[in-house]
């Protein structure tokens, strides 16, 4: 005989469902004294790259504006962008400029934007430190080495250099959905989004960074951020545009002199947004602070002349932005 | 060597395989566990457990992402519990095995083998976008409940078949009809193995990452979630985020909130063993 009610079982499913309800909402709300009478909700996705900074932002925002409610996705630039002309986001972060078929969607919502550079970031070239013959790389050589034609074909280093030694190369990049792709590939190559694909790719960099600093034979590529945080595993090396090799670091990406693979981290605000008064407040404070901030993890700051330029940039944009919306 | 020999020699040696493949999985699991809680216990404190996320490592903390992972856990444990159970004891025990009931059969079969991204974009397009929910919990925990949604059918459906035929025919033999048989005797009898299936296919659904990441899931949230309709981040997108970080210690953090989902999982897997010896304690044929 089976001897027990269904009830039992309601109610016991009833009591672990509000046992975890009831430990989901004990969650704290830390009440912090409002330093801004300013609320509202602001929703910024995109790029992973740009993210540490906007977070960094968000986060000491927090203090300025209490009630204010910022959250930051991390969808990719691309993932990003698609929201933002769509109209479902205030703010992009981007790790590149928008491409014109994003720009179309934009005009064909009615989203007209601006685009604001916020730090800048070197893209490191760099080989295992046992590497003794790679003292510097010329763009002409990089793009030898990672046009599309190159697959299967450039596979030693002495195709490179002919006085480099005859051994294989093994080649480390950025994943093909990231915006670091997109600029290594338009800086070095020429067109965006086109190069061999036998190469060892991932969205991670920490990934590359293992790969590189395991592997004697390897060249990659990745952020300065990356580099500078295992400068022990990794070796850089010099790129030569053309006027001598220049090592990536907080001068020479500052000053431009490390071209072509210096490239700027941008955010795009959306017209639809402007109009809300905390919206202009945070991205005020955003540029007062991105210097700090995006050296604090592991960007480099714009020199203080371009962020007066941006902001300038914006507050005409804020302008005008307000009178359209008036009309 | 005799026969008897022979065969007792090939008994050994099929004996000394089996330990060996369960030992890789063993050590696997161990080398992976020791890593990480070598890496990441030091850094458990309460302020771990109770502050926001933040640029510096040693002060981000994972408040808003346990807390949205325990939001998802029961948002989705109310869908997809009564959806799947009520759909397993159709199957099982009302339909018949027409070609109809064999093609959703097959389907539920091939369901619970697709990646769990797909599931992430039919729930952007169909629960984000269509019904316009946006990128709230709800929208999460329904995409979540759908990928669940064929372990639990499936499981409820064992452990129905589970009960003996005996049990059935006695209740009918006494007159009663053939929901008072399934709501009084069959459901009470498998309730064990349901409730394990339910909980075992929540703990897939809380180290998901990616179908979140593609609703919407953010990766900064600087408050508790208070309703279904509130944006969110669990567990998963915010050890993802950390693992991509440069800087070592936010490696050390990862590891950390690793651990915690880890408990999240083992507490799970608890409750489920111990509701089911308890059932099981119970009846008594």
């Amino acid at each position: 005989m089976l001897n027990l009610s269904f009830s039992k079982f309601k109610l016991s499913a009833a009591l672990l469902l509000s046992a975890s309800l009831a430990f989901t909402s004990c969650g704290g709300n830390s009440g912090q004294e409002a330093g801004s009478d300013l609320s509202g909700a602001i929703q910024i996705d995109g790029s992973s790259t740009v993210y540490p900074v906007t977070e960094a932002v968000a986060e000491e925002y927090r203090a300025e504006a209490p009630n204010v409610k910022v959250t930051v996705g991390v969808s990719g630039t691309g993932g990003g962008m698609k929201k933002f002309t769509r109209g479902e986001i205030d703010i992009v972060n981007a790790s590149r400029s928008m491409n014109e078929a994003e720009a179309q969607t934009a005009s064909e919502n009615g989203i007209s934007y601006v685009q604001l550079s916020v730090a800048y970031d070197g893209l490191t070239v760099v080989v295992h430190p046992s590497n003794d013959w790679a003292k510097d790389i010329t763009v002409a050589e990089l793009k030898k080495l990672w046009e599309p034609e190159a697959q299967g074909k450039i596979m030693r280093w002495n195709q490179i250099r002919p006085e480099w030694p005859d051994q294989e190369i093994h080649l480390y990049g950025a994943g093909v959905e990231s915006g670091t792709y997109d600029y290594f590939t338009e800086a070095i190559v020429g067109k965006s989004h086109s190069s061999r694909g036998d190469y060892t790719a991932s969205e991670d960099d920490n990934v590359l960074v293992q790969g590189v600093s395991t592997d004697p034979l390897a060249l990659g590529f990745f952020g300065y951020a990356y580099y500078e945080e295992n400068k022990s595993k990794l070796k850089a090396i010099p790129v030569d545009n053309g006027s001598g090799g220049v090592l990536p670091s907080l001068e020479t990406v500052k000053d431009g002199s490390y071209a072509p693979l210096s490239r700027p981290l941008f955010l795009y605000i959306s017209s639809k947004a402007i109009a809300k008064p905390e919206i202009v407040d945070f991205v005020n404070f955003y540029l007062e602070n991105a210097g700090e901030l995006s050296q604090e993890v592991g960007y480099i700051a714009l020199p203080d002349n371009v962020y007066k330029e941006q902001q300038q940039k914006f507050d005409e944009f804020a302008k005008s932005g307000a009178t359209a919306n008036q009309q | 060597m005799t026969n008897s020999e022979k065969n007792r020699l090939k008994d050994k040696a099929f004996q000394v395989f089996g330990v060996f493949c369960t030992l890789i999985g063993l050590v696997v699991l161990a080398i992976f566990l020791i890593d990480i809680v070598i890496e990441g216990i030091g850094r458990i404190d309460w302020d771990f457990l109770t502050s926001l996320p933040s640029r510096r490592a040693a002060s981000a903390g994972i408040l808003t992402a346990w807390a949205g992972t325990l939001w998802i856990l029961v948002l989705s444990a109310v869908i997809a519990f009564p959806l799947g159970i009520a759909a397993g004891v159709y199957l099982e025990e009302y339909a018949k095995k027409t070609k109809l009931s064999n093609f959703l059969e097959i389907n539920i079969a091939n369901l619970a083998g697709v990646p769990s991204i797909i599931y992430g974009l039919l729930g952007l397009e169909l629960f984000v976008r269509m019904m316009n929910l946006g990128g709230v919990l709800l929208a999460g925990a329904l995409t979540l409940s759908l990928l669940i949604l064929p372990i639990v059918i499936v499981t409820t459906r064992e452990s129905i078949k589970a009960v003996p035929r005996t049990i059935r025919d006695g209740s009918f033999a006494l007159g009663a009809s053939k929901w008072q048989t399934v709501w009084h005797q069959v459901l009470p009898a498998s309730f064990g193995g349901i409730l394990t299936g339910v909980i075992l296919a929540l703990s897939r659904a809380v180290g998901e990452a990616a179908p979140l990441i593609v609703i919407g899931a953010l990766a900064y949230v600087p408050f508790v979630p208070k309703s279904p309709m509130d944006e969110f981040t669990v567990l998963p997108i915010q050890i993802f985020n950390w693992t991509s970080r440069p800087q070592a210690a936010f490696l050390t953090n990862a590891a950390a909130a690793i651990i915690i989902l880890l408990l999240i999982t083992f507490l799970l897997n608890g409750i489920a063993v111990y509701l089911r010896h308890r059932q099981q304690k119970k009846i008594k044929w």
